[in-house]
Order: C-alpha cells, then structure tokens, then sequence
C-alpha cells in the first residue's frame, strides 16, 4: 500500500513539474518574441516547412471530408425534404469544427512529431547544450520561430482546407445529389455569419500554439537517446491530439457563452 | 595570488529524478593557463563537472565561480555573458547537422558579431587552417569523418579567442592516429594560444599525451616535442575521480606514486603500454 501511494505522489510531482515546465517554455517564448534578436529567416523557413509542406496533406484532407460530409448528410436531410440545405450543413461544420479540428491533428501528424524529433535528436547529440555554450538561447532561436510560424500558418491551412471542403462538397452535391451550383452556394454562404469565421479563426490560433508547444517542449526534455527520441515523437502526437479535442470543447463553451 | 579561472567549492550534484548525488563534495582551483586533466571511469561525474562550470546544469549546493564570478544560482542571460570567455568541445563534437562546417565555425560569430561575408570567410578559414581542414570549408557537417568532426567542434571552440577551453572526451571513439592528432590540436591551442584547457578523458594515453607533449613554432615550422623530467610539468594537474568524490589531485609524477586504490587500480588497468611510459619518468 505505501508502495502504491509512493508512486502515486511521484506520479503527481512529476505531473506538476511537467506543467510548471510546459508554462516556463511557453513564458520564455512569449517574452523572447518581445525582444531582439529575431531569427526572421529561420521564422520563413518553419514557415514554408508548416505551410507549403503541408499543403497537400490539408487540401487532401479537407476535400474528402467536404465530400463525405456531403453524402452522409444528404441520406438523413432527405428524411426531411432538406436535401437544398446540405450547402449550409457543409459549410456550418466545416468552419467552426471539422476544418481547424481535422487540419489540427493533421498538422500535429506532420509537424508536431518532426519538431519532437528534430529538437529530441538536437538535445541528445548535446547540439542544445552546444548552442546554449555558443551564447545562443535555444527557445528564441528554435522554438520562437516555430511558434510563430505555427500560429500563422495553422489558420491559414484552416481556411484551405474550409474552402476545399466546401468545394468537395459541391462536387458531390452536384454531381451526386443532382443540385444546381447557386442552390448548394447560397445554402452554403447564406449560413456564415461573421461569429462563425470568428470562431473558425480563433480556434486555429489555439490549435497552432498547442501542436508547436507540445511538439517543442516533448522535443526539449527528451531523455534517453534514440529511444527516447521516438518516445517524445510518439508523445507529442499523443498529447497534442487530446489537448486540441479537449480545447475545442471548452472553447466551444466560451465561444457560445461570450461570442454568440 | 591571481583569481582562479575555475573555483569549485564544497560543490554537490544529483541528477533530477535520482536520489545519489552525481558529485560529492568538489572542491578545486585551476588557475590561468594551466591544463588541468580529468580522469575516472564511465559515470563517475567527470562530464558532469564540466556542464556545471559551463552553467548548462545548476549544483545542488556549492559555489561555482568563473574568473572570479559566483555562478552558482545566476540566470540565462548572465550566464551567456560568462560563457563568451569559454569554448567547449563535446563529445562527438555535437556539430549542428543543418549547417556546413564554415557555419559550424562560425556559429558564434553570426550570432554575436557584426562580420563583413569577406571578414567572417576569413576568421573561419582562419580557423580551420588550423586544424587542417580548410579545404572542407563549404561541405556540410555530416560529411565528415568522427575525427573531422572533433577537429570542427576544436576550431568552433576556439572561433571566439576564448580564455578557457574544456574539452569532454574528445578522443573516445577515435583510432591512435586520429586521437593523437586531436591531443596536438589541444596542446598547440595550449602552448601556442596561451589557453587555460581542462581535459575530461578516461584514456591515460590521451591524458598523458598531452601532459608530456608541448608544441614551439619555430622559422614558421611547427614541431612537437616531448618532456623528459617530471619537473618540467608545472602546468598540468591531474585529477581522479571515482563515484562523483575526487580520490586524487596532483602532478603525474605523484599519480604514479600515490597508493589510492582506485588510481591505481585505474592506471594498472591501462598496462602494459602505460608502463613503458611510466618507466621512461622513473
């Protein structure tokens, strides 16, 4: 029993130090951003890495989700005579939920695991130490510009994937369903009000800042080698996953309570 | 008596998670330009010391002072402004694999100083002269040879003129040739430079090498040559530890003698070649 109790009470320090560790990466980026120097090339370069490279696996995903939505919405909206109103169905859940949620944990797939293991592999070759020894702080060169990058380019992949989801879904909805293109667009377009984009916008900011911090924090105080490289990718993807779906539910609770 | 480069005082380390302490109870000077060489086993906290006198880590309890600087408990940033007067070869080097070797060099200097392209291709150049490798200039870091290797993370060290250069196990790994050549580097930066050097190795024939060895330039020729009498070695300090407590600390000609079990269980495990050393100073 105190065995059992023991482990507990380590588990839960080792809990709180995680957090008081995660919030002392995030303090020190936040306030790394507010002065010199900046590495504005490095920023384009994670950029162009988070951005460009992920482009086809959003696009990707977005478009089949549209199309999916499509189909599947469809078969219960005929139920009720609502077959015109799909457009509307499509657009309503692709902004403010399957487009930052779906893109999220796609970029958490590509992104988030590749920063775990860049950094994990720059930590246990002691190339960190070596640049903390070089008089360079690792956080505003590494992760500062990953940050950025990520809060950026996460909602600007959001609205790709939105609009290619929406755009898979007219594919379906005309070709498949037999609806006329303005029909589908002004169910569509008719639906979007300006708190919904809001709200599309907001989430991806959030989701941005979750898949970098986690991916650079695993990355950071990874321990053990090369096996423990691939255990803080595996974790990254883990832990960022859960807390993008957790934080969509409670920011729905604050959207709905202070933005609608 | 001039400020010591490094002073350790009733210093205590224990890594997070564990309950042992890493190191017991260290305590030691080394002042301006001596070597100070570091021996022990695997795990007996000799790269350990190092990383606390670079700041990486922070003691459990102790002081820590750089020329003359408590260090102990001081923040990032001051930390930076004390690591500019120290260069630190790890390890395997720890190059950045992203980065060319001339960037490698370099690093530092396109952090920290204003260089034209002209005066920055100079100073790594420089650099790389010196050690050899001026014609890898433009290749990228993970092309390289384990010995290339240690030889770029040598002159990144050296890049910024430190005062003080630590090195942690720069010949492990290493074939004899490649080992010796890096031992050169060290006591050419040693003699040459004027630079304060503390060397973590657990290979007595590294660690005697460059105890013995001293480097003079002559007509531009530069040779290496040996120290035939013990007394000669004024500048060299040995130091042996064991299970993070330091069991030695002394001149070579005293780590010969001394009757301390594990140092002379250390030395013995390194016969016969270390011997025939032994008997060249006896």
């Amino acid at each position: 029993m105190t065995v059992f109790f023991d482990t507990l009470t380590m588990r839960i320090k080792l809990g709180l130090l995680s957090i008081q560790e995660f919030s002392n990466l995030t303090y020190r980026t936040a306030t790394s951003l507010l002065s010199r120097p900046r590495y504005w090339r490095e920023t384009l370069d994670q950029m162009d890495s988070i951005g460009v490279g992920s482009l086809t696996i959003v696009t990707l995903t977005g478009l089949f989700t549209g199309m999916v939505l499509t189909v599947q919405s469809s078969a219960t909206l005929d139920v009720f005579g609502a077959r015109p109103y799909v457009g509307r169905m499509v657009s309503m859940s692709m902004i403010t939920e399957l487009g930052p949620v779906l893109t999220a944990l796609m970029v958490t797939g590509r992104v988030g695991s590749g920063m775990a293991a860049e950094l994990g592999s720059m930590v246990v070759t002691q190339q960190i130490d070596a640049m903390r020894t070089l008089g360079t702080d690792p956080i505003r060169k590494l992760v500062a510009p990953r940050m950025i990058a990520g809060v950026v380019m996460v909602p600007v992949l959001t609205v790709l994937s939105n609009v290619v989801g929406m755009l898979g879904g007219y594919v379906v909805a005309t070709f498949t369903l037999r609806l006329s293109t303005s029909l589908y667009w002004r169910s569509a377009l008719d639906a979007i009000i300006i708190e919904d984009l809001f709200v599309g916008l907001v989430k991806p900011i959030v989701f941005g800042y979750i898949i970098v911090a986690v991916g650079c924090y695993q990355g950071l105080t990874t321990t053990g080698g090369t096996r423990g490289v691939g255990k803080s990718t595996t974790q990254s993807v883990v832990a960022a996953s859960i807390l993008i779906l957790a934080s969509d539910y409670f920011l729905n609770l604050l959207m709905l309570r202070f933005v609608y | 008596m001039p400020t010591p480069v490094i002073s350790l005082r009733n210093v205590y380390y224990a890594y997070p998670g564990t309950d042992a302490y890493a190191l017991h109870d260290i305590s030691f000077d080394i002042t301006a330009g001596t070597t100070e060489i570091i021996i022990g086993g695997s795990g007996s906290g000799k790269s350990t010391i190092l990383k606390l006198v670079l700041g990486l880590i922070k003691p459990e309890s102790g002081v820590i002072k750089i020329d003359g600087e408590d260090i102990s408990g001081m923040e990032e940033p001051d930390l930076m402004r004390i690591r500019a007067v120290i260069g630190m070869v790890f390890q395997e080097g720890a190059l950045f694999d992203s980065l060319s070797v001339a960037e490698n060099v370099g690093f530092r200097l396109r952090e920290h100083e204003r260089l034209s392209e002209e005066e920055f291709r100079a100073r790594v150049g420089r650099m790389l002269g010196f050690v050899g490798l001026s014609e890898h200039y433009d290749r990228m870091s993970t092309e390289l040879s384990g010995g290339q290797r240690r030889r770029v993370a040598v002159a990144r060290a050296m890049a910024h003129q430190p005062e003080l250069i630590l090195y942690d196990e720069p010949t492990t790994g290493l074939d004899p040739i490649t080992g010796a050549t890096i031992c050169n580097l060290i006591v050419k930066l040693r003699d040459l430079q004027g630079v304060t050097s503390v060397l973590v190795t657990h290979q007595l024939r590294d660690a005697f090498r460059v105890a013995q060895s001293f480097a003079v330039q002559k007509d531009g020729e530069l040779n290496y040559d040996r120290i035939d009498e013990l007394e000669l070695l004024v500048g060299t300090e040995f130091l042996v530890l064991n299970e993070g407590r330091i069991v030695f600390r002394g001149r070579q000609k005293d780590l010969w003698e001394t009757d301390e079990p594990y140092v002379r269980q250390f030395l013995d495990g390194q016969a016969p070649a270390l011997l025939n050393q032994k008997r060249q100073f006896t």
